[in-house]
């Protein structure tokens, strides 16, 4: 049985967010604890309304060294962004 | 002068004045970050509660004496806090245990003073009872965690037990102070506190597999002032020391 805590990421939405953002990491031996670590560690002033705490070895994440074919083609696609379309006035702020 | 409210505060606020300190003794010290930073809070918690009761304890004697004067410039026989907080940290697991025996015992008081008869008294506990929720909960699955942990953690999770629980009689004491304070509706009579503290504490460590000893014996002399362990003596040439070298020193 290793002796270290497992790590976990840190997920907090503040006051006026609507969406939690990732704000670190921590040790903590299961999820409730790392949830009380992350009220003491991470809300001290304040920031947050809702913790989500994941075990980091849960996270699925993309590799580096792929950067290239997964980012760089859409670098040359700017009509995917939608600024080409006249909004009317009636719609209003979108 | 209102002897028996000042008395009370005093009891109140040197607890949390001096369980404050020793556990701030830990900052920078703890086994992990994360615990560090949580027992730091705590810490901090417990003695934002003293400024109110230290506060209310300096309004009521009405000598000019605020929170500071009393924290800072009373010697150990003047102090009204119970032995079991001036107990030395020992291990993570005797702070631990220490505390959660402490806070267990909070939460029942501060819930039952949020019915003061006195509106000063009750507005101090709205505001400590939330904090100390918080610290119960977390001591209390801490205790959990390393009782029903590793043998390792277990054996001094109980050792734990075996020292402090002689010192948990103290907070239910019955004097003058405890029973006019009681009639006046200001605060429950301790000892009618116990049976709650005792459900809540068997309950967990029947959970955190830790026996209770049989004896309810306890030491005392703590909360009157008549006999404080030689620690608390210790505990205040630290705490003071700053205050005692540089009088009216500020910054």
């Amino acid at each position: 049985m290793s002796k270290e805590w497992p790590l976990w990421e840190v997920f907090i939405r503040g006051q006026h967010g609507m969406s939690h953002r990732h704000v670190g990491s921590l040790h903590a031996p299961d999820a409730e604890m790392a949830i009380k670590n992350a009220r003491d560690v991470y809300t001290r002033r304040n920031e947050g309304v809702s913790i989500w705490v994941v075990e980091a070895r849960h996270i699925a994440a993309s590799s580096p060294s792929e950067k290239g074919p997964l980012y760089e083609p859409s670098e040359s696609k700017v009509y995917r962004h939608p600024t080409f379309f006249d909004i009317p006035d009636e719609a209003g702020h979108m | 002068m209102d002897e028996a409210l000042f008395e009370f505060c005093l009891r109140m606020g040197d607890n949390t004045l001096v369980l404050g300190h020793r556990v701030s003794e830990w900052c920078g010290h703890a086994p992990v970050l994360e615990e560090d930073i949580a027992l730091a809070n705590t810490a901090l918690d417990l003695i934002g509660q003293t400024q109110f009761w230290l506060g209310l304890a300096g309004e009521v004697e009405g000598k000019g004496r605020d929170a500071d004067a009393l924290a800072f410039r009373r010697d150990a026989w003047d102090f009204r806090s119970v032995l079991l907080v001036e107990q030395p940290n020992g291990d993570f697991g005797q702070t631990i245990m220490r505390q959660f025996l402490f806070d267990a015992w909070q939460s029942i008081i501060l819930d039952r003073l949020k019915g003061s008869s006195d509106d000063r008294v009750k507005a101090i506990a709205e505001k400590a009872s939330k904090e100390v929720a918080y610290h119960f909960e977390r001591s209390r699955d801490t205790v959990v965690g390393l009782g029903d942990g590793t043998a390792e953690s277990h054996a001094r999770m109980q050792a734990a037990l075996d020292k402090l629980y002689p010192y948990v009689g103290e907070l239910f004491g019955a004097d003058a102070t405890d029973r006019e304070i009681a009639e006046r509706g200001i605060a429950p009579l301790p000892a009618d506190l116990r049976e709650a503290y005792d459900a809540l504490i068997a309950e967990a460590m029947v959970e955190a597999t830790l026996t209770l000893p049989d004896s309810r014996w306890t030491h005392t002399g703590g909360r009157d002032g008549s006999r404080h362990s030689e620690h608390l003596g210790h505990l205040l040439t630290e705490m003071q020391w700053l205050q005692r070298a540089y009088p009216d020193a500020r910054w």
